[in-house]
This record gives C-alpha cells, sequence and structure tokens, in this order.
C-alpha cells in the first residue's frame, strides 16, 4: 500500500446535539446520542495523535460544539499543541462568560453560522425562536474581543435572494470573511432537496451578487462562495480527494473520509477507541476505499480531470446512482448525468423535514 | 508607496508563522487554510515575529546572505505590502 500523505484538516464533530433543526444539517440521519459520545481524555488523546500525524487546523463542530462543557479544555489543548483552532458554531450559546473561557484558551477564529438576514426566514430554517437576535449579539461579542470571525451562511432557493443583504450584513458586523455556501444535498438536505434546490437563475444572481460584492469590499471582506453543483456540468473534487487531506471524527468516535460518508455501505468505519488515528489514515479498508485514482471506473479512468476532481464526490454517486463507485453524476461524462439535470428543475412541493433526533 | 522602516509589524490575529515538523515546511496559518511559506518569506517572517522595526530587519538579512540592501529591501518590501494588502500582517 502507498504512503499517503497526512491529513492537513480535522473536523471534529464533537456532539450531535443543537438546539437548531436545520433541514440541510450536514450530520448523518442517523446521529449519535449523547450517551455515544466520546469523553474528554478520549478527544485529547486524539487531539495528540491528530497534531503527531501533520493535521495543521481543528475545526471544533458539531451539531453545536459549545454544548459540550469541554470544549474550552479541548480548545487550550489544541493550542498548545500549536493546532489552528476554528470554532464552527450557531453561537446561540455565546455569551460573555462562555467566549471568554474560549478566548482565554487560545482559540484563533470562529465560524459563525446564520440561516438568513431577515428573522421569519432564520426561524422557519433553524426552528429556535430568538436565535437570530442571539447571533447578532453572539458576532458582536466576538469583535469586541477581537477574535477573528467569518460568517457562514447556507443558501437554497428560500433564502438566496438575500445573498446581497447577507454580504452587507458581514460587512457591518465588522467579520473578515463569510462564506455563502450553497447547500449540498446529502443526509438531510438530499431528504428536503426538492424544497431547497435553487433555479438556475437563482444561481446566477447569487454569483453575479457575490461578484459586485467582492469589487465593491475588496480585501474588508473575503468572500468564500461554494455553488451547487447540480447545475453543473463538471464535479466538485470533494474534500480535496478521498483520504487526501481531510479528516472527520464523529461524536462516538468514528474517523471518516468526510462527513456524509456513513452512507457508504459494506465497509468498517474505524474508530479512535479501537485504533490509532495514523493507523487508520494510513491502512484502513475505508480511507483507501477510493484514494487515488486506482478505484476508478470509466468514463473517470481515462479522463484528463481525473486528478483534478478526483471523480467528484462518492457519497452523491451512492446518493443518486446507488454505486459509490460510480461516476459522480454531477458529470456531463457520466451515462446518469441526467439524474441531476432532473433534479435541478424537479417541483418544489411538500413540507420540510427537521433534523432532530428520531424524526425518520 | 513603500512601507517606513521604522515599523513593526505583526502578524494579525488569525494569522501566524509556523514550521510543520511532519512536513519540514514554513506555513501561515490562516482562517481555513494554510499558506506555505518559501525558503525567502519564511527567513523574513521569521524576523518579522522579532518585533524589529523593517529597517533593522532588512540590514539583518543584507548581512545574512550578503546581498546588497537595496535588492533585499525591495524583496521585503514587496514581500510585506503584499501581505499586509491580504490583512496577514498588520503594523
Amino acid at each position: 500500500m502507498s504512503f499517503a500523505p497526512p491529513p492537513m484538516s480535522l473536523l471534529a464533530e464533537l456532539t450531535h446535539r443543537c438546539p437548531l433543526a436545520c433541514p440541510y444539517c450536514s450530520n448523518p440521519i442517523a446521529l449519535d446520542r449523547r450517551a455515544s459520545e466520546m469523553e474528554t481524555a478520549d478527544w485529547l488523546r486524539v487531539l495528540d495523535e491528530a497534531a503527531s500525524l501533520g493535521v495543521l487546523q481543528v475545526h471544533f463542530s458539531g451539531g453545536e460544539p459549545m454544548a459540550r462543557n469541554d470544549l474550552p479544555e479541548l480548545v487550550r489543548h489544541a493550542s498548545k499543541l500549536n493546532l489552528y483552532t476554528n470554532l464552527i458554531t450557531s453561537g446561540v450559546l455565546i455569551n460573555d462568560t462562555t467566549l471568554e473561557a474560549l478566548d482565554t484558551a487560545g482559540l484563533d477564529h470562529i465560524q459563525l453560522s446564520f440561516q438568513d438576514v431577515d428573522e421569519a426566514g432564520a426561524e422557519r430554517i433553524g426552528g429556535l425562536r430568538g436565535a437570530q437576535e442571539k447571533k447578532l449579539n453572539a458576532a458582536r461579542l466576538i469583535k469586541a474581543r477581537g477574535i477573528p470571525l467569518t460568517l457562514n451562511f447556507v443558501v437554497h432557493r428560500e433564502n438566496v435572494a438575500r445573498v446581497p443583504e447577507m454580504l452587507d450584513l458581514a460587512h457591518d458586523l465588522g467579520a473578515g470573511r463569510v462564506e455563502i455556501a450553497h447547500t449540498q444535498y446529502y443526509g438531510w438536505g438530499l431528504k428536503n432537496r426538492a424544497l431547497l434546490m435553487p433555479s438556475a437563475e437563482q444561481l446566477e444572481a447569487s454569483t453575479e451578487a457575490v461578484v459586485k460584492a467582492r469589487a465593491r469590499f475588496g480585501n474588508s471582506l473575503a468572500i468564500d462562495y461554494v455553488t451547487p453543483d447540480y447545475h453543473a456540468d463538471q464535479p466538485k473534487p470533494c474534500m480535496g480527494g478521498w483520504g487526501q487531506r481531510f479528516v472527520n471524527i464523529t461524536p462516538s468516535g468514528k474517523v471518516l473520509p468526510c462527513h456524509a460518508a456513513e452512507t457508504i455501505p459494506n465497509v468498517v468505519f474505524p474508530n479512535v477507541a479501537t485504533e490509532s488515528l495514523g493507523a487508520i489514515w494510513q491502512d484502513s479498508p475505508l480511507f483507501n476505499l477510493f484514494r487515488g485514482t486506482d478505484w476508478m471506473p470509466e468514463p473517470c479512468r481515462s479522463c484528463s480531470l481525473k486528478e483534478v476532481d478526483w471523480g467528484g464526490c462518492r457519497c452523491q454517486a451512492l446518493a443518486l446512482t446507488g454505486d459509490a463507485s460510480a461516476t459522480d453524476p454531477v458529470c456531463a461524462r457520466s451515462n446518469q448525468h441526467a439524474l441531476v439535470m432532473e433534479a435541478s428543475t424537479a417541483g418544489h412541493d411538500g413540507e420540510f423535514l427537521y433534523r432532530r433526533f428520531g424524526a425518520i | 508607496m513603500s512601507i517606513s522602516e521604522d515599523s513593526i509589524l505583526k502578524f494579525t490575529r488569525g494569522h501566524r508563522l509556523q514550521h510543520d515538523r511532519v512536513r519540514d515546511v514554513w506555513l501561515i496559518q490562516a482562517p481555513e487554510k494554510a499558506f506555505i511559506a518559501d525558503p525567502i518569506a519564511a527567513a523574513i517572517l521569521q524576523l518579522v515575529d522579532s518585533d524589529q522595526p523593517l529597517g533593522v530587519l532588512i540590514d539583518t538579512l543584507a548581512k545574512t546572505y550578503q546581498a546588497p540592501r537595496e535588492i533585499i529591501a525591495a524583496d521585503v518590501q514587496t514581500l510585506l505590502a503584499s501581505l499586509i494588502e491580504q490583512k496577514v500582517l498588520g503594523a
């Protein structure tokens, strides 16, 4: 087996518990319960292993990572290991006290999610009354402490028209960065795809708003823009390639090449409780399943872009075609590209299925 | 416009220079990404981390690399101006 360069980035999903219920949540449909969450000591050991393996940045995420009382301790430990610490949070548990604990622990950066700029729109998605005011207050507290801040907006057909106002809000709140990320359709997002999918015209308008804002704000606001690949004809290089840069650890300690990988059938999900992170990264069947290009079918195998897009997304190939090793059907060269074209223009009926424990 | 040689530049919060032991490269850590600093940039940025005025930093580099001061000064100004523009460094 060939040597795999070490991962750059660790997504530490500390918990699946969250006060919000967004219907595009990136957590799996089968959520880890509190009783299955790893202990503090387990996470401390995982951080040690991650740093010696070569991880540079740790993204503390969830669910809502601030639902865990040991978050400051984990941040402090990661900082001591010289890992760059990022908190991905809904912000609804941020107040002076909780923020101070994270700040003094050495937190490097906060990514604060907003569901919308419109309060009713935000509550329709997040399902938590009063969340918007808490988030705005959190942004002000973060700014007052001087902690670098990125606002994150997931956009979809109900809020995408307000991308210009989202960009203005990020600028007004003094965020250095903003992410405008079109919904990705896995797990909960896939369940709610018909209600979330923007039209091609909406997509075009949001792209134009980003281009205009980049010209207007220049270096005072960095804008990351993630497009929905359903309107595309070339797949995204998902995670920069399977098992190449990125590692995800779930609340119960499963180690995954991406946060949706638990959908992949017929493979064992390795766990940090029983194996070291380094051994899992190098040698586990899961991480080697789609690593590199040897696994690829045609038309990927003979495609000149195979080391550009790495065959697209395995979880998307699985979700749409039933075969995780198929060419990502976003690719126009896939013989199943029609699946994506149909879904991108399908009807928009129904009710949201909210992300909750036991929702399905 | 060039940066004053009296300036003491610092990494802004959220950015830092770091040696990556595993890959044996110098990196600038930044929100959601890390840039590799080439050996020349790494030499300059390690001095930035020593809190010296820019002029002293240029003197040190000119001496270390036995190169004409004006050539070093131009390289340093170009690099640092670009990092200030990207808000990686501030005064």
